[in-house]
């Protein structure tokens, strides 16, 4: 603790020394979200050493992605520092909305060799699997499951339970264990309350239902091109294997949900979980610490699983963000300060104890880390596994499509499964021709 | 009479040459050499070039991007001529044309709904009764609400679990609540947007039939009633027939309100479930404004344009001949 002390202490005389006489006003702008909240109070700690005064510009998820592009779009000034959706790297370099950081990680000995390797490949390079990096890995983030372990562990249940499927109520491990279980829960009773299966992504706006639905996709066998082919799509996107992964999430939606979940995202499923209405979860884990800290569901009532495998893979959505110096900004200075305060581990170490979700191995690998809360090895254990959706400039389009396509089978039951993804290549192919990839 | 009309004149004389007396002589001079004409040009000229600069130069700069493959998100991308590519994929494109048809069902049952809900109680309203000013206050409540709002809360009023109206629907019909999903059904999403709207709005077509139906004169009726008129023939010959014009003016707005209806959509359904509630508006948007593919767009906006244009001037023109018979 006094060595942590003094290196934080030897690490703020540093930036201090190498601050710029000038205090600058820098403007940050995320998402409107839990996290965000840690960020402002650890950022005190910025203030208090450089003189810098911090804003903070953060939008609800719903509109973040739509504010914040327009702003980039516009080559707007508000915001010095973005942390911006994994998926917005492609476009922040190529559009010239982000300035590229190599330069300045080389001069500042700040190492991506020091990050999860899929933090570093999802919110800093471009283009991916190439050292060009336009992001400092800032919120390490991926969708799994939360349980209540309290229900799990009812004897009546367990008997009940291992006398139909002949095992125990536990954290299923493969997508028909999760099936099971949550068409198990699905209109029980529990303490007097009809109570459902799963919440999971629906949402039609934005991006929740593809957040959702590539957990089982991905597990499945669908994949964006390949290895040699990047913007290989046909019998990629729609093989076989692939539709009968879409069928899985709709027969999940069909069977397992609440009344009324058609358009669900975020902060429904945590109301969902948190009121009791059912046993399983969807959601990203920036909601965890949330969960630990809820007088219903929290201190010991939940647990936490990676998701699960499917029969053609292990994989989880990536998501988080990374944080980048907004090209247009007139405090470029200042703001790569930030980075480079940021970028410590003694500073990444709070970040994780304040509540938000630190990439650094120095952190995330550090002995007691598995330990330090209930979640913790989830979270590992699903960093591990994680997959994102396509990065390219163009992937608003390519997201709009796919929440369109895919809503309309899941829950509007429109087609069929195959039909759905044999539209979205066709959607995909469009805007790749459009673009001049293919 | 004569006395009325010879003061008119004077009175005009008068405030000329207190104005001539008033203007400094400068000004008086330089406007002097001016004609008539110039000087109406002068007046009429701000206006004319705001109307330039604010309708009629956007428009011409949307046609123009409608032929390319413009992309606003990427001002340094080469933009290519395209011809009419945009319009052809707009044209054939089976997802554009739900989303016409989802906008026909919207227009077409709110103005149906809104029409017979309005005239019906402008017509109750019209008639004397005690509590008449508490009830047309209470009936325009729901359009003074900000639209983002009505969406909002109608989310949970159409909630399985928890709202009103599915345990209104169960309490008179015995169905489980829980059994249907206003907003996420297929066959109900489209209802409930149209059962929202003209919960809001129908207030509205209220108000301007209502001012139609009080500028019917009384002596009207009162000399239908000496010829033995029943109330049925009343209505048809005399009510009808004098508030149509108010009827088609709410009918002609609320048509062109709905056409770009968005926000209040947007947070009942978000165009969902799949795009069963999606209106051209929404739709555009999205092209607009999340794929950024400005050509596309801008050759979606002329056609929605074009197509609204060309409604509303056959409209006005049929409401024009109503208003003269």
């Amino acid at each position: 603790m006094d060595f942590n002390r003094t290196m934080s202490v030897a690490a703020a005389a540093i930036v201090a020394g190498s601050a710029a006489a000038r205090a600058d006003d820098l403007t940050l702008c995320w998402a409107a979200w839990d996290p965000a909240n840690a960020l402002v109070e650890l950022s005190k700690d910025f203030e208090a050493l450089t003189g810098h005064k911090m804003s903070f510009e953060f939008v609800p998820w719903p509109n973040f992605a739509d504010r914040m592009l327009n702003e980039l779009n516009s080559g707007g000034e508000l915001c010095d520092l973005m942390i911006g959706d994994s998926q917005w790297i492609g476009l922040g370099a190529e559009a010239g909305h982000y300035i590229k950081l190599n330069d300045f990680f080389e001069a500042e000995g700040i190492s991506m060799d020091d990050f999860l390797p899929a933090t570093v490949t999802g919110y800093a390079e471009w283009p991916k699997g190439t050292p060009n990096y336009w992001a400092l890995p800032a919120y390490a983030d991926v969708v799994g499951w939360t349980y209540r372990k309290d229900w799990f562990d009812k004897p009546e249940l367990q008997a009940e339970f291992k006398e139909k499927y002949g095992r125990a109520l536990e954290a299923p491990k493969t997508l028909d264990e999760l099936m099971e279980v949550a068409k198990f829960f699905q209109k029980r009773e529990i303490d007097g309350k009809t109570v459902y299966g799963a919440a999971i992504y629906t949402e039609r706006g934005s991006e929740g239902i593809t957040m959702g639905v590539t957990n089982a996709l991905y597990n499945y066998g669908f994949s964006y091109g390949t290895p040699e082919e990047p913007y290989k799509l046909e019998g990629v996107v729609n093989s076989p294997e692939a539709a009968k992964g879409l069928e899985y999430y709709k027969e999940l939606y069909d069977c397992c949900t609440p009344p009324g979940s058609s358009d669900w995202y975020m902060s429904e499923d945590i109301d969902a979980y948190k009121s009791g209405q059912v046993a399983l979860q969807m959601n990203f884990a920036f909601i965890w610490p949330g969960v630990e800290a809820d007088p219903n569901v929290g201190g010991g009532k939940s647990g936490y699983f990676a998701n699960p495998a499917g029969p053609d893979g292990h994989f989880a959505q990536l998501g988080g963000q990374g944080i980048s110096v907004v090209s247009y900004s007139d405090s470029q200075d200042a703001a790569l300060e930030y980075i480079k305060w940021f970028a410590q581990p003694e500073i990444q170490q709070k970040w994780w104890d304040m509540g938000g979700a630190s990439a650094m191995r120095a952190v995330v690998e550090a002995p007691d880390f598995a330990s330090s809360q209930p979640f913790a090895q989830t979270f590992l254990d699903s960093m591990a596994i994680v997959k994102d959706f396509w990065a390219e400039p163009s992937y608003a389009s390519l997201l709009l499509s796919m929440q369109d396509r895919v809503h309309k089978y899941v829950v509007a039951g429109e087609g069929t499964a195959q039909e759905a993804l044999d539209a979205l290549v066709k959607d995909w192919t469009e805007v790749f021709e459009d673009d001049g990839k293919i | 009479m004569k006395t009325k009309a010879r003061k008119g004149p004077q009175m005009t004389n008068s405030m000329i040459e207190r104005a001539a007396v008033a203007t400094p002589p400068t000004v008086a001079r330089r406007i002097r050499g001016l004609s008539d004409r110039a000087i109406a040009w002068i007046f009429v000229a701000p206006t004319i070039f705001l109307l330039l600069a604010v309708n009629i130069f956007p428009l011409i700069w949307t046609i123009r991007l409608s032929f390319t493959n413009f992309r606003a998100n990427r001002p340094n991308a080469e933009v290519e001529w395209v011809g009419l590519r945009n319009y052809q994929r707009i044209l054939t494109d089976p997802d554009i044309w739900a989303t016409m048809q989802a906008t026909a069902h919207f227009l077409i049952w709110t103005l149906v709904f809104q029409v017979l809900i309005g005239f019906t109680l402008a017509w109750l309203i019209n008639r004397k009764f005690k509590g008449n000013d508490l009830w047309t206050t209470i009936i325009v409540l729901p359009m003074m609400l900000s639209p983002a709002v009505v969406g909002n809360f109608w989310t949970f009023l159409y909630q399985p679990q928890i709202g009103l109206f599915n345990y209104a629907v169960a309490f008179f019909t015995g169905a489980d609540p829980t059994s249907f999903s206003m907003i996420g059904d297929v066959a109900l999403a489209p209802w409930a947007i149209v059962i929202v709207d003209t919960w809001m709005w129908t207030p509205f077509v209220m108000l301007i039939c209502l001012a139609g139906l009080r500028s019917i004169p009384d002596s009207i009726y009162e000399a239908a009633e000496c010829d033995r008129a029943s109330n049925w023939r009343q209505f048809w010959t005399i009510t009808l027939p004098m508030a149509l014009p108010f009827l088609m003016l709410a009918v002609l707005f609320r048509g062109i309100e709905n056409f770009k209806m968005f926000d209040l959509v947007v947070q009942l359904t978000g165009g969902g479930p799949g795009s069963t509630t999606e209106l051209t508006s929404i739709n555009l948007k999205r092209e607009a404004f999340e794929k950024w593919r400005t050509g596309y767009s801008s050759a979606y906006a002329i056609i929605l344009f074009v197509t609204v244009f060309g409604l509303a001037s056959i409209y006005v023109k049929a409401l024009n001949k109503v208003k003269e018979r």
